[in-house]
Protein backbone atom coordinates (compact mmCIF):
# COMPACT_ATOMS: atom_id res chain seq x y z
CA UNK A 1 0.00 0.00 0.00
CA UNK A 2 1.35 3.48 -0.61
CA UNK A 3 0.66 6.45 1.70
CA UNK A 4 1.34 9.85 1.17
CA UNK A 5 1.98 13.01 3.80
CA UNK A 6 1.38 16.23 3.25
CA UNK A 7 4.45 18.49 4.99
CA UNK A 8 4.33 21.83 5.61
CA UNK A 9 7.46 24.22 6.01
CA UNK A 10 5.96 26.67 7.87
CA UNK A 11 7.58 29.94 9.35
CA UNK A 12 7.40 31.07 13.15
CA UNK A 13 8.30 34.70 14.01
CA UNK A 14 10.97 35.71 16.57
CA UNK A 15 10.20 37.04 19.78
CA UNK A 16 10.44 40.41 18.58
CA UNK A 17 9.36 40.95 14.97
CA UNK A 18 8.86 43.71 12.08
CA UNK A 19 5.79 44.16 9.50
CA UNK A 20 6.73 45.37 6.60
CA UNK A 21 2.93 45.79 4.18
CA UNK A 22 1.18 42.05 5.00
CA UNK A 23 4.29 39.84 5.84
CA UNK A 24 6.78 39.38 9.21
CA UNK A 25 10.14 40.81 7.43
CA UNK A 26 12.26 37.73 6.15
CA UNK A 27 14.74 38.74 8.62
CA UNK A 28 12.38 37.75 12.28
CA UNK A 29 10.92 34.81 10.43
CA UNK A 30 12.18 31.26 11.13
CA UNK A 31 11.65 28.20 9.19
CA UNK A 32 10.43 24.64 10.51
CA UNK A 33 8.93 21.36 9.97
CA UNK A 34 5.23 21.95 10.80
CA UNK A 35 4.84 20.35 14.21
CA UNK A 36 1.72 18.55 13.07
CA UNK A 37 2.69 17.30 9.81
CA UNK A 38 6.33 16.04 12.60
CA UNK A 39 3.56 13.64 13.74
CA UNK A 40 1.89 12.47 10.55
CA UNK A 41 5.29 11.96 8.88
CA UNK A 42 6.04 9.05 12.22
CA UNK A 43 2.40 7.76 11.84
CA UNK A 44 3.37 7.19 8.20
CA UNK A 45 6.74 6.17 8.94
CA UNK A 46 5.91 3.42 11.72
CA UNK A 47 3.30 1.64 9.39
CA UNK A 48 6.17 1.38 6.99
CA UNK A 49 7.95 -0.17 9.56
CA UNK A 50 5.58 -2.72 11.24
CA UNK A 51 4.74 -4.16 7.07
CA UNK A 52 7.13 -4.76 4.07
CA UNK A 53 4.27 -3.66 1.60
CA UNK A 54 4.18 0.43 2.41
CA UNK A 55 5.62 2.53 0.06
CA UNK A 56 5.87 6.15 1.85
CA UNK A 57 5.92 9.32 -0.20
CA UNK A 58 5.95 12.98 1.00
CA UNK A 59 4.45 16.02 -0.60
CA UNK A 60 5.07 19.35 0.04
CA UNK A 61 3.85 22.67 -1.70
CA UNK A 62 6.81 25.41 -1.61
CA UNK A 63 10.10 27.06 -2.98
CA UNK A 64 13.32 25.93 -3.53
CA UNK A 65 14.32 26.87 0.31
CA UNK A 66 11.45 24.18 1.90
CA UNK A 67 13.53 21.23 0.64
CA UNK A 68 15.49 21.59 3.89
CA UNK A 69 12.09 20.95 5.45
CA UNK A 70 11.08 17.97 2.78
CA UNK A 71 14.51 16.20 3.49
CA UNK A 72 13.63 16.16 7.12
CA UNK A 73 11.63 13.98 6.40
CA UNK A 74 13.06 11.79 4.44
CA UNK A 75 15.94 11.89 6.99
CA UNK A 76 13.06 10.14 9.31
CA UNK A 77 12.31 7.52 6.88
CA UNK A 78 10.12 8.94 4.18
CA UNK A 79 10.71 6.86 1.07
CA UNK A 80 10.37 9.65 -1.33
CA UNK A 81 9.68 13.11 -1.76
CA UNK A 82 7.60 15.51 -4.27
CA UNK A 83 7.83 19.23 -4.09
CA UNK A 84 5.17 21.43 -5.72
CA UNK A 85 6.38 24.65 -6.90
CA UNK A 86 5.42 27.52 -9.78
CA UNK A 87 5.64 31.14 -9.96
CA UNK A 88 2.08 31.08 -10.16
CA UNK A 89 2.10 29.99 -6.60
CA UNK A 90 4.81 32.34 -5.61
CA UNK A 91 2.41 35.46 -6.68
CA UNK A 92 0.09 34.55 -4.42
CA UNK A 93 -0.14 36.22 -0.66
CA UNK A 94 -2.45 33.36 0.58
CA UNK A 95 -3.15 30.11 -1.05
CA UNK A 96 -6.13 29.58 -0.35
CA UNK A 97 -7.55 26.03 0.77
CA UNK A 98 -9.23 25.17 -2.31
CA UNK A 99 -6.09 26.32 -4.43
CA UNK A 100 -4.02 23.48 -1.97
CA UNK A 101 -6.73 20.88 -2.48
CA UNK A 102 -6.39 20.97 -6.52
CA UNK A 103 -2.38 20.84 -6.27
CA UNK A 104 -2.82 18.24 -3.87
CA UNK A 105 -5.60 16.55 -5.85
CA UNK A 106 -2.86 16.41 -8.83
CA UNK A 107 -0.34 14.89 -6.94
CA UNK A 108 -2.92 12.61 -5.29
CA UNK A 109 -4.03 11.37 -9.13
CA UNK A 110 -0.45 10.88 -9.84
CA UNK A 111 0.80 8.61 -7.54
CA UNK A 112 -2.50 7.00 -6.45
CA UNK A 113 -1.86 6.12 -2.24
CA UNK A 114 -4.66 4.30 -0.23
CA UNK A 115 -3.90 6.48 2.17
CA UNK A 116 -3.01 10.42 2.83
CA UNK A 117 -2.05 11.34 5.82
CA UNK A 118 -1.34 15.23 7.16
CA UNK A 119 -1.54 17.37 9.97
CA UNK A 120 -4.16 18.67 11.81
CA UNK A 121 -2.97 22.25 11.09
CA UNK A 122 -0.05 24.55 9.72
CA UNK A 123 1.63 26.67 12.69
CA UNK A 124 1.60 29.82 10.70
CA UNK A 125 -1.89 30.22 8.83
CA UNK A 126 -3.55 27.36 11.09
CA UNK A 127 -6.76 27.35 8.56
CA UNK A 128 -6.69 23.64 9.58
CA UNK A 129 -8.46 22.62 6.29
CA UNK A 130 -6.33 21.52 3.63
CA UNK A 131 -6.91 17.71 4.24
CA UNK A 132 -10.87 17.87 4.74
CA UNK A 133 -10.54 19.62 1.27
CA UNK A 134 -8.78 17.75 -0.30
CA UNK A 135 -10.69 14.17 0.91
CA UNK A 136 -13.41 16.29 -0.66
CA UNK A 137 -12.15 17.06 -3.62
CA UNK A 138 -10.55 13.49 -4.07
CA UNK A 139 -14.02 11.90 -3.34
CA UNK A 140 -12.29 9.87 -0.69
CA UNK A 141 -13.34 9.67 2.79
CA UNK A 142 -11.97 11.17 6.05
CA UNK A 143 -11.38 12.18 9.57
CA UNK A 144 -10.33 15.42 11.28
CA UNK A 145 -8.13 15.31 14.17
CA UNK A 146 -7.21 11.61 14.73
CA UNK A 147 -5.19 11.00 17.50
CA UNK A 148 -5.09 7.01 16.96
CA UNK A 149 -5.20 5.57 13.91
CA UNK A 150 -5.88 2.01 12.86
CA UNK A 151 -5.82 -0.18 9.72
CA UNK A 152 -8.56 -3.26 8.83
CA UNK A 153 -6.41 -6.22 8.02
CA UNK A 154 -7.69 -6.07 4.04
CA UNK A 155 -6.85 -1.97 4.44
CA UNK A 156 -10.27 -1.39 3.24
CA UNK A 157 -11.82 0.24 7.15
CA UNK A 158 -9.27 3.02 9.26
CA UNK A 159 -10.35 2.62 12.96
CA UNK A 160 -9.65 6.06 14.29
CA UNK A 161 -9.89 8.03 17.31
CA UNK A 162 -10.84 11.67 16.95
CA UNK A 163 -9.71 14.22 19.90
CA UNK A 164 -12.63 16.42 20.50
CA UNK A 165 -13.24 18.74 22.78
CA UNK A 166 -12.74 18.37 26.98
CA UNK A 167 -11.13 15.30 27.23
CA UNK A 168 -13.49 13.53 24.78
CA UNK A 169 -12.56 11.05 21.88
CA UNK A 170 -14.82 9.83 19.40
CA UNK A 171 -14.23 6.49 17.90
CA UNK A 172 -14.98 5.98 13.96
CA UNK A 173 -14.90 3.61 11.43
CA UNK A 174 -13.75 5.29 7.80
CA UNK A 175 -13.98 3.86 4.88
CA UNK A 176 -10.66 3.53 3.00
CA UNK A 177 -9.25 5.55 0.64
CA UNK A 178 -9.27 8.22 3.21
CA UNK A 179 -7.57 11.05 4.15
CA UNK A 180 -6.93 11.63 8.06
CA UNK A 181 -5.26 14.74 9.55
CA UNK A 182 -3.32 13.69 12.17
CA UNK A 183 -3.27 15.54 15.56
CA UNK A 184 -0.18 15.98 17.86
CA UNK A 185 0.50 13.47 20.96
CA UNK A 186 -0.60 10.16 18.31
CA UNK A 187 2.48 9.04 18.48
CA UNK A 188 6.36 10.32 19.78
CA UNK A 189 8.19 12.28 16.77
CA UNK A 190 11.83 10.60 16.48
CA UNK A 191 14.91 12.33 15.67
CA UNK A 192 16.34 11.83 12.28
CA UNK A 193 19.54 10.07 12.75
CA UNK A 194 22.84 11.47 11.30
CA UNK A 195 22.81 8.28 8.91
CA UNK A 196 19.28 9.21 7.85
CA UNK A 197 20.29 13.02 7.43
CA UNK A 198 23.13 11.79 5.66
CA UNK A 199 20.98 9.24 3.48
CA UNK A 200 18.69 12.34 2.88
CA UNK A 201 20.75 14.54 1.21
CA UNK A 202 21.75 12.36 -1.60
CA UNK A 203 17.80 11.93 -2.54
CA UNK A 204 16.31 13.19 -5.75
CA UNK A 205 13.20 15.25 -5.03
CA UNK A 206 10.45 15.33 -7.46
CA UNK A 207 10.05 18.53 -8.70
CA UNK A 208 6.77 19.53 -10.29
CA UNK A 209 5.60 22.73 -11.54
CA UNK A 210 1.81 23.85 -12.52
CA UNK A 211 2.09 22.15 -16.08
CA UNK A 212 3.88 19.03 -14.90
CA UNK A 213 0.57 18.15 -12.76
CA UNK A 214 -1.36 19.53 -16.01
CA UNK A 215 -2.82 22.62 -13.92
CA UNK A 216 -3.23 26.22 -15.56
CA UNK A 217 -2.35 28.99 -13.38
CA UNK A 218 -6.09 29.48 -12.69
CA UNK A 219 -6.44 26.69 -10.21
CA UNK A 220 -3.86 28.58 -7.64
CA UNK A 221 -5.99 31.90 -8.39
CA UNK A 222 -8.08 32.09 -4.85
CA UNK A 223 -10.51 34.14 -3.20
CA UNK A 224 -8.82 35.41 -0.63
CA UNK A 225 -6.93 38.25 -0.06
CA UNK A 226 -4.54 38.99 2.42
CA UNK A 227 -5.27 42.82 3.52
CA UNK A 228 -3.51 43.56 6.32
CA UNK A 229 -1.41 42.39 8.98
CA UNK A 230 -0.65 43.91 12.43
CA UNK A 231 0.09 43.68 15.70
CA UNK A 232 -2.48 42.88 17.88
CA UNK A 233 -3.53 45.98 20.25
CA UNK A 234 -3.35 44.35 23.62
CA UNK A 235 -5.93 44.95 25.73
CA UNK A 236 -3.54 44.11 28.37
CA UNK A 237 -3.08 45.37 32.02
CA UNK A 238 -1.16 43.05 32.97
CA UNK A 239 1.90 44.33 35.75
CA UNK A 240 5.27 43.52 34.22
CA UNK A 241 7.39 43.27 36.99
CA UNK A 242 10.91 44.90 36.04
CA UNK A 243 14.42 43.97 37.55
CA UNK A 244 16.95 40.66 37.98
CA UNK A 245 15.65 37.48 38.60
CA UNK A 246 15.75 37.80 41.97
CA UNK A 247 13.95 41.11 42.57
CA UNK A 248 10.92 39.99 40.10
CA UNK A 249 10.79 36.97 41.92
CA UNK A 250 10.52 39.11 45.06
CA UNK A 251 7.75 41.33 43.84
CA UNK A 252 5.79 38.23 42.35
CA UNK A 253 6.34 36.20 45.65
CA UNK A 254 4.90 39.67 47.60
CA UNK A 255 1.85 39.56 45.14
CA UNK A 256 0.86 35.50 45.75
CA UNK A 257 1.59 36.16 49.50
CA UNK A 258 -0.97 39.01 49.33
CA UNK A 259 -3.20 36.88 47.58
CA UNK A 260 -2.91 34.34 50.46
CA UNK A 261 -0.96 31.45 48.34
CA UNK A 262 1.65 29.65 50.18
CA UNK A 263 -0.43 30.11 53.67
CA UNK A 264 -0.83 26.67 54.00
CA UNK B 1 -32.30 37.51 -0.60
CA UNK B 2 -29.34 36.78 0.77
CA UNK B 3 -29.60 34.67 4.09
CA UNK B 4 -27.03 33.84 6.42
CA UNK B 5 -27.12 29.51 7.64
CA UNK B 6 -25.75 28.89 10.80
CA UNK B 7 -25.13 25.84 11.87
CA UNK B 8 -24.99 24.51 15.61
CA UNK B 9 -22.92 22.43 16.94
CA UNK B 10 -23.98 19.85 20.27
CA UNK B 11 -22.67 16.69 21.55
CA UNK B 12 -24.15 14.01 23.66
CA UNK B 13 -27.24 15.85 23.90
CA UNK B 14 -26.34 19.26 24.65
CA UNK B 15 -25.96 22.26 22.72
CA UNK B 16 -22.32 23.27 22.98
CA UNK B 17 -21.67 26.74 24.29
CA UNK B 18 -20.14 28.33 20.74
CA UNK B 19 -23.34 27.42 19.39
CA UNK B 20 -25.38 30.45 21.29
CA UNK B 21 -22.23 32.51 20.60
CA UNK B 22 -22.38 31.80 16.86
CA UNK B 23 -26.14 33.28 17.07
CA UNK B 24 -24.30 36.44 17.41
CA UNK B 25 -22.06 36.07 15.04
CA UNK B 26 -24.64 35.31 12.03
CA UNK B 27 -27.34 37.85 13.62
CA UNK B 28 -24.61 40.32 13.03
CA UNK B 29 -24.02 39.33 9.29
CA UNK B 30 -27.22 38.77 8.31
CA UNK B 31 -28.28 42.82 9.38
CA UNK B 32 -24.94 43.43 7.56
CA UNK B 33 -26.25 41.56 4.53
CA UNK B 34 -29.44 42.71 4.47
CA UNK B 35 -31.33 39.19 4.96
CA UNK B 36 -32.68 36.60 7.36
CA UNK B 37 -30.81 34.34 9.51
CA UNK B 38 -31.18 30.88 9.78
CA UNK B 39 -30.17 28.00 11.79
CA UNK B 40 -29.67 24.72 11.26
CA UNK B 41 -29.76 21.80 13.89
CA UNK B 42 -28.28 18.23 12.54
CA UNK B 43 -29.68 15.14 14.39
CA UNK B 44 -29.98 14.34 18.27
CA UNK B 45 -33.17 15.68 19.88
CA UNK B 46 -33.93 18.52 17.17
CA UNK B 47 -36.44 19.63 18.46
CA UNK B 48 -35.55 20.46 22.38
CA UNK B 49 -32.57 21.99 20.06
CA UNK B 50 -34.76 24.40 18.17
CA UNK B 51 -36.46 25.86 21.63
CA UNK B 52 -33.45 26.57 22.82
CA UNK B 53 -31.73 28.11 19.52
CA UNK B 54 -35.36 29.84 19.19
CA UNK B 55 -33.53 33.01 20.90
CA UNK B 56 -33.16 37.04 19.84
CA UNK B 57 -32.18 37.75 15.81
CA UNK B 58 -32.77 34.20 14.83
CA UNK B 59 -35.38 34.08 12.03
CA UNK B 60 -35.89 30.65 10.99
CA UNK B 61 -34.62 27.44 12.94
CA UNK B 62 -34.42 24.63 10.69
CA UNK B 63 -34.41 21.06 12.07
CA UNK B 64 -33.21 17.85 10.50
CA UNK B 65 -33.37 14.94 12.31
CA UNK B 66 -31.23 12.70 11.40
CA UNK B 67 -28.90 10.77 13.57
CA UNK B 68 -28.50 11.02 16.81
CA UNK B 69 -24.62 12.60 16.70
CA UNK B 70 -22.94 14.37 14.35
CA UNK B 71 -22.15 12.55 11.19
CA UNK B 72 -20.00 14.54 8.56
CA UNK B 73 -21.07 12.94 5.76
CA UNK B 74 -24.88 13.93 6.76
CA UNK B 75 -23.70 17.26 7.93
CA UNK B 76 -22.36 17.82 4.40
CA UNK B 77 -25.69 16.38 2.61
CA UNK B 78 -27.49 18.34 5.24
CA UNK B 79 -26.19 21.46 4.96
CA UNK B 80 -25.34 21.56 1.18
CA UNK B 81 -28.83 21.02 0.82
CA UNK B 82 -29.98 23.46 2.95
CA UNK B 83 -27.65 26.15 1.39
CA UNK B 84 -29.90 25.73 -1.27
CA UNK B 85 -33.26 25.66 -0.25
CA UNK B 86 -32.78 28.83 1.61
CA UNK B 87 -30.30 30.24 -1.13
CA UNK B 88 -27.85 31.21 1.66
CA UNK B 89 -24.62 33.55 0.64
CA UNK B 90 -23.18 32.81 4.21
CA UNK B 91 -22.86 29.61 6.06
CA UNK B 92 -20.89 29.61 9.28
CA UNK B 93 -20.32 27.35 12.08
CA UNK B 94 -18.24 27.22 14.79
CA UNK B 95 -14.44 26.74 14.43
CA UNK B 96 -14.61 23.13 16.42
CA UNK B 97 -13.00 20.10 15.89
CA UNK B 98 -16.77 18.88 13.98
CA UNK B 99 -16.51 22.13 12.81
CA UNK B 100 -13.11 21.52 11.02
CA UNK B 101 -14.52 17.70 10.06
CA UNK B 102 -17.37 19.12 7.75
CA UNK B 103 -17.06 22.77 6.92
CA UNK B 104 -13.89 22.43 4.40
CA UNK B 105 -15.45 19.39 3.18
CA UNK B 106 -19.07 21.78 2.40
CA UNK B 107 -17.22 24.66 1.18
CA UNK B 108 -15.30 22.61 -1.53
CA UNK B 109 -18.32 20.82 -2.47
CA UNK B 110 -20.32 23.99 -3.42
CA UNK B 111 -16.84 25.73 -4.45
CA UNK B 112 -17.35 28.80 -2.30
CA UNK B 113 -14.26 30.24 -0.29
CA UNK B 114 -13.73 29.00 3.59
CA UNK B 115 -12.35 31.60 6.10
CA UNK B 116 -11.69 29.32 9.54
CA UNK B 117 -11.20 30.44 12.97
CA UNK B 118 -12.47 34.13 12.79
CA UNK B 119 -12.40 36.47 15.09
CA UNK B 120 -14.41 39.51 13.53
CA UNK B 121 -16.30 39.53 10.73
CA UNK B 122 -17.04 42.92 8.65
CA UNK B 123 -19.41 43.34 5.79
CA UNK B 124 -19.46 46.18 3.06
CA UNK B 125 -19.12 45.56 -0.35
CA UNK B 126 -17.69 42.17 0.30
CA UNK B 127 -17.06 40.11 3.29
CA UNK B 128 -13.82 41.13 5.96
CA UNK B 129 -12.53 38.18 8.25
CA UNK B 130 -10.24 38.70 11.20
CA UNK B 131 -8.22 35.97 12.11
CA UNK B 132 -5.07 35.40 13.21
CA UNK B 133 -1.23 34.18 12.32
CA UNK B 134 1.96 32.50 13.61
CA UNK B 135 0.41 31.66 16.73
CA UNK B 136 -1.54 34.34 17.64
CA UNK B 137 1.14 36.91 17.35
CA UNK B 138 -0.18 38.89 14.49
CA UNK B 139 -3.68 39.89 13.36
CA UNK B 140 -4.66 39.73 9.42
CA UNK B 141 -7.69 40.84 7.89
CA UNK B 142 -8.70 38.70 5.03
CA UNK B 143 -10.72 39.95 1.90
CA UNK B 144 -13.12 37.44 0.46
CA UNK B 145 -13.69 37.74 -3.50
CA UNK B 146 -16.87 36.26 -3.35
CA UNK B 147 -20.31 36.50 -2.50
CA UNK B 148 -21.00 33.55 -0.92
CA UNK B 149 -18.17 32.28 1.36
CA UNK B 150 -17.92 29.81 4.51
CA UNK B 151 -16.66 31.09 7.98
CA UNK B 152 -16.35 29.24 10.82
CA UNK B 153 -16.07 31.68 14.44
CA UNK B 154 -13.31 31.14 16.84
CA UNK B 155 -15.44 30.26 20.18
CA UNK B 156 -15.06 33.03 22.69
CA UNK B 157 -15.38 36.16 20.45
CA UNK B 158 -18.93 36.63 20.29
CA UNK B 159 -20.99 37.12 23.31
CA UNK B 160 -23.43 34.37 23.83
CA UNK B 161 -27.69 35.69 22.67
CA UNK B 162 -29.57 35.12 25.52
CA UNK B 163 -32.98 36.40 24.96
CA UNK B 164 -36.26 34.23 23.95
CA UNK B 165 -36.69 34.92 19.98
CA UNK B 166 -39.73 33.83 18.04
CA UNK B 167 -38.23 31.96 15.10
CA UNK B 168 -40.40 29.90 13.12
CA UNK B 169 -39.18 26.16 13.26
CA UNK B 170 -39.41 24.23 10.61
CA UNK B 171 -38.46 20.35 9.73
CA UNK B 172 -36.34 20.33 6.77
CA UNK B 173 -36.51 16.94 4.88
CA UNK B 174 -33.90 15.68 2.76
CA UNK B 175 -32.69 12.38 0.79
CA UNK B 176 -29.89 11.19 2.11
CA UNK B 177 -27.93 9.11 0.04
CA UNK B 178 -26.47 6.19 2.14
CA UNK B 179 -23.88 5.23 -0.58
CA UNK B 180 -21.97 8.07 0.05
CA UNK B 181 -21.61 7.49 3.64
CA UNK B 182 -18.12 6.22 4.90
CA UNK B 183 -17.98 7.07 8.27
CA UNK B 184 -19.49 5.64 11.38
CA UNK B 185 -19.67 6.96 14.60
CA UNK B 186 -18.61 3.86 17.08
CA UNK B 187 -19.08 5.57 20.62
CA UNK B 188 -17.19 8.17 22.73
CA UNK B 189 -14.86 7.98 25.15
CA UNK B 190 -13.67 9.89 28.24
CA UNK B 191 -10.17 10.29 28.80
CA UNK B 192 -7.60 12.11 31.75
CA UNK B 193 -8.90 10.63 34.64
CA UNK B 194 -6.42 10.10 37.46
CA UNK B 195 -4.74 11.05 40.48
CA UNK B 196 -5.66 14.58 40.45
CA UNK B 197 -8.53 16.91 39.31
CA UNK B 198 -6.83 20.14 38.74
CA UNK B 199 -10.02 21.56 37.92
CA UNK B 200 -10.61 21.41 41.60
CA UNK B 201 -7.14 23.08 42.48
CA UNK B 202 -6.83 26.20 43.87
CA UNK B 203 -3.42 27.21 42.61
CA UNK B 204 -2.02 25.74 39.26
CA UNK B 205 1.30 25.73 38.48
CA UNK B 206 1.54 25.14 34.82
CA UNK B 207 4.28 24.13 32.63
CA UNK B 208 4.75 24.79 29.25
CA UNK B 209 7.25 23.81 26.26
CA UNK B 210 9.41 26.46 27.74
CA UNK B 211 10.68 24.02 30.07
CA UNK B 212 12.56 21.99 27.41
CA UNK B 213 13.46 18.37 29.17
CA UNK B 214 11.45 16.30 31.02
CA UNK B 215 14.25 16.83 33.48
CA UNK B 216 13.70 20.07 34.34
CA UNK B 217 10.53 19.23 35.27
CA UNK B 218 11.78 19.47 38.30
CA UNK B 219 12.43 23.20 38.84
CA UNK B 220 8.73 23.58 38.86
CA UNK B 221 7.68 20.80 40.63
CA UNK B 222 9.56 22.11 43.43
CA UNK B 223 7.54 25.70 42.94
CA UNK B 224 4.28 23.83 43.29
CA UNK B 225 5.53 22.43 46.19
CA UNK B 226 6.90 25.52 47.87
CA UNK B 227 3.42 27.04 46.90
CA UNK B 228 1.45 24.10 47.86
CA UNK B 229 0.04 24.17 44.35
CA UNK B 230 -1.25 21.61 42.10
CA UNK B 231 0.78 21.08 38.38
CA UNK B 232 -0.39 21.46 34.97
CA UNK B 233 0.67 21.63 31.43
CA UNK B 234 -0.07 22.71 28.79
CA UNK B 235 -0.66 20.41 25.30
CA UNK B 236 3.31 19.39 24.31
CA UNK B 237 4.43 18.23 28.05
CA UNK B 238 1.41 15.89 27.48
CA UNK B 239 1.99 14.87 24.49
CA UNK B 240 5.96 13.87 25.22
CA UNK B 241 4.48 11.83 27.92
CA UNK B 242 5.89 13.94 30.85
CA UNK B 243 2.96 13.95 32.50
CA UNK B 244 -0.52 12.20 32.32
CA UNK B 245 -3.16 13.62 30.21
CA UNK B 246 -5.33 14.67 33.07
CA UNK B 247 -3.30 17.55 34.02
CA UNK B 248 -3.70 19.23 30.33
CA UNK B 249 -5.11 22.30 30.69
CA UNK B 250 -6.88 23.69 27.37
CA UNK B 251 -9.30 22.98 24.31
CA UNK B 252 -9.03 18.92 24.85
CA UNK B 253 -7.89 19.12 27.99
CA UNK B 254 -9.48 20.38 31.23
CA UNK B 255 -10.80 24.06 31.87
CA UNK B 256 -10.01 25.68 35.03
CA UNK B 257 -10.79 28.62 36.84
CA UNK B 258 -8.03 28.52 40.19
CA UNK B 259 -8.05 31.55 42.06
CA UNK B 260 -4.09 31.73 40.92
CA UNK B 261 -2.77 30.51 37.45
CA UNK B 262 1.05 30.18 36.74
CA UNK B 263 1.74 30.18 33.49
CA UNK B 264 5.61 28.96 33.40
CA UNK B 265 6.72 29.05 29.60
CA UNK B 266 3.53 28.67 28.30
CA UNK B 267 3.06 30.58 24.84
CA UNK B 268 -0.73 31.22 24.96
CA UNK B 269 -1.89 30.09 21.89
CA UNK B 270 -6.21 29.85 21.59
CA UNK B 271 -6.41 26.05 22.54
CA UNK B 272 -4.56 26.49 25.54
CA UNK B 273 -6.19 30.01 26.97
CA UNK B 274 -9.49 27.92 26.48
CA UNK B 275 -8.98 26.49 29.06
CA UNK B 276 -8.30 28.66 31.54
CA UNK B 277 -8.59 32.29 30.74
CA UNK B 278 -11.13 31.96 33.57
CA UNK B 279 -8.38 31.91 36.46
CA UNK B 280 -9.29 34.86 38.57
CA UNK B 281 -5.44 35.86 38.85
CA UNK B 282 -3.18 34.63 35.90
CA UNK B 283 0.76 35.06 36.34
CA UNK B 284 3.04 34.92 33.17
CA UNK B 285 7.15 34.06 32.92
CA UNK B 286 7.82 33.99 29.87
CA UNK B 287 11.09 35.18 27.73
CA UNK B 288 8.99 35.88 24.71
CA UNK B 289 7.21 39.84 25.83
CA UNK B 290 4.96 39.28 22.78
CA UNK B 291 3.66 36.17 23.87
CA UNK B 292 -0.17 36.16 23.73
CA UNK B 293 -0.22 34.85 27.33
CA UNK B 294 0.70 38.20 28.24
CA UNK B 295 -2.36 39.81 26.76
CA UNK B 296 -4.74 37.67 29.19
CA UNK B 297 -2.50 38.01 32.67
CA UNK B 298 -2.43 40.40 34.90
CA UNK B 299 0.93 40.07 36.46
CA UNK B 300 4.17 38.90 34.70
CA UNK B 301 7.39 38.54 34.23
CA UNK B 302 9.50 38.53 31.02
CA UNK B 303 12.92 36.47 31.63
CA UNK B 304 13.86 33.27 31.64
CA UNK B 305 11.87 30.73 33.93
CA UNK B 306 15.29 29.10 34.73
CA UNK B 307 16.58 31.81 36.57
CA UNK B 308 13.24 33.15 37.96
CA UNK B 309 11.17 29.76 38.66
CA UNK B 310 14.37 28.99 41.29
CA UNK B 311 14.39 32.42 42.83
CA UNK B 312 10.58 32.62 43.25
CA UNK B 313 10.57 29.15 45.34
CA UNK B 314 13.38 29.82 47.28
CA UNK B 315 10.68 33.16 48.52
CA UNK B 316 8.74 30.58 49.34
CA UNK B 317 10.79 28.30 51.70
C1 LIG C 1 -7.41 20.82 17.90
C2 LIG C 1 -6.34 21.29 18.84
C3 LIG C 1 -6.51 21.12 20.21
C4 LIG C 1 -5.53 21.57 21.11
N1 LIG C 1 -5.73 21.43 22.47
C5 LIG C 1 -4.82 21.96 23.33
C6 LIG C 1 -5.02 21.89 24.75
O1 LIG C 1 -6.00 21.34 25.25
N2 LIG C 1 -4.09 22.45 25.55
C7 LIG C 1 -2.96 23.08 25.07
O2 LIG C 1 -2.15 23.58 25.86
N3 LIG C 1 -2.74 23.12 23.74
C8 LIG C 1 -3.63 22.58 22.87
N4 LIG C 1 -3.37 22.62 21.53
C9 LIG C 1 -2.02 23.03 21.08
C10 LIG C 1 -1.82 24.52 21.01
O3 LIG C 1 -2.18 24.96 19.71
C11 LIG C 1 -0.32 24.87 21.22
O4 LIG C 1 0.48 24.14 20.33
C12 LIG C 1 0.17 24.59 22.64
O5 LIG C 1 -0.72 25.11 23.60
C13 LIG C 1 1.54 25.23 22.82
O6 LIG C 1 2.03 24.92 24.10
P1 LIG C 1 3.13 25.82 24.80
O7 LIG C 1 2.62 27.17 25.04
O8 LIG C 1 3.64 25.05 25.98
O9 LIG C 1 4.32 25.81 23.72
P2 LIG C 1 4.83 26.98 22.78
O10 LIG C 1 3.74 27.60 22.03
O11 LIG C 1 5.97 26.40 22.03
O12 LIG C 1 5.35 28.06 23.81
C14 LIG C 1 6.48 27.92 24.62
C15 LIG C 1 6.70 29.26 25.29
O13 LIG C 1 7.78 29.14 26.18
C16 LIG C 1 8.55 30.32 26.12
N5 LIG C 1 9.89 29.97 26.58
C17 LIG C 1 10.83 29.23 25.95
N6 LIG C 1 11.93 29.12 26.70
C18 LIG C 1 11.69 29.81 27.85
C19 LIG C 1 12.45 30.07 29.02
N7 LIG C 1 13.69 29.57 29.19
N8 LIG C 1 11.90 30.83 29.98
C20 LIG C 1 10.64 31.34 29.85
N9 LIG C 1 9.89 31.11 28.75
C21 LIG C 1 10.40 30.35 27.77
C22 LIG C 1 8.51 30.75 24.69
O14 LIG C 1 8.75 32.13 24.58
C23 LIG C 1 7.06 30.38 24.31
O15 LIG C 1 6.19 31.48 24.49
C24 LIG C 1 -4.34 22.18 20.62
C25 LIG C 1 -4.18 22.34 19.24
C26 LIG C 1 -5.16 21.90 18.36
C27 LIG C 1 -4.96 22.11 16.90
Amino acid sequence: MKVLVTVKEVAEAADDFEISGIEIEEGYLEYDLNEWDDYAIEEAVQLSEQRDDVETVGVTIGPERSEETIRMALAKGIDRAVRVWDDAIERQDLLDVDAKARLLEAVVEAEDPDLVLSGVQANDDSFGATGVALARQLGFQWAAVVNRMELSDDDTIANVRRELEGGVEELTEIDMPAVLTIQTGINEPRYASLRGIRQAQSKEIDVQSLDDLGLGEEAVEGELDLTSMYEPVSESDAEIFEGDPDETAGKLAAVLQEKGVGAQ
Amino acid sequence: MSAVLAVADHRRGALRDVSFELLAAGRELADALGGEFHVAVIGGDVESFAEELNREGVDVVHTVDEGEEFNHDVYVQAVEALCEEVDATAILSPNSVNGLDYAPAVANGLSIPLVTDAIALAYEDGLEVTREMYGSKVETTVEVDDDRFFVTIRSGEWPAVEGRGDASIEPFEFELDESAVGSRVQGFEEVGEGDVDISDADVLVSVGRGIEEEENLEIVEALADALDATLSASRPVVDNGWLPKNRQVGQSGKVVSPEVYIAVGISGAVQHVAGMKGAKTIVAINTDPNAPIFDIADYGIVDDLFEVVPELTEQFE
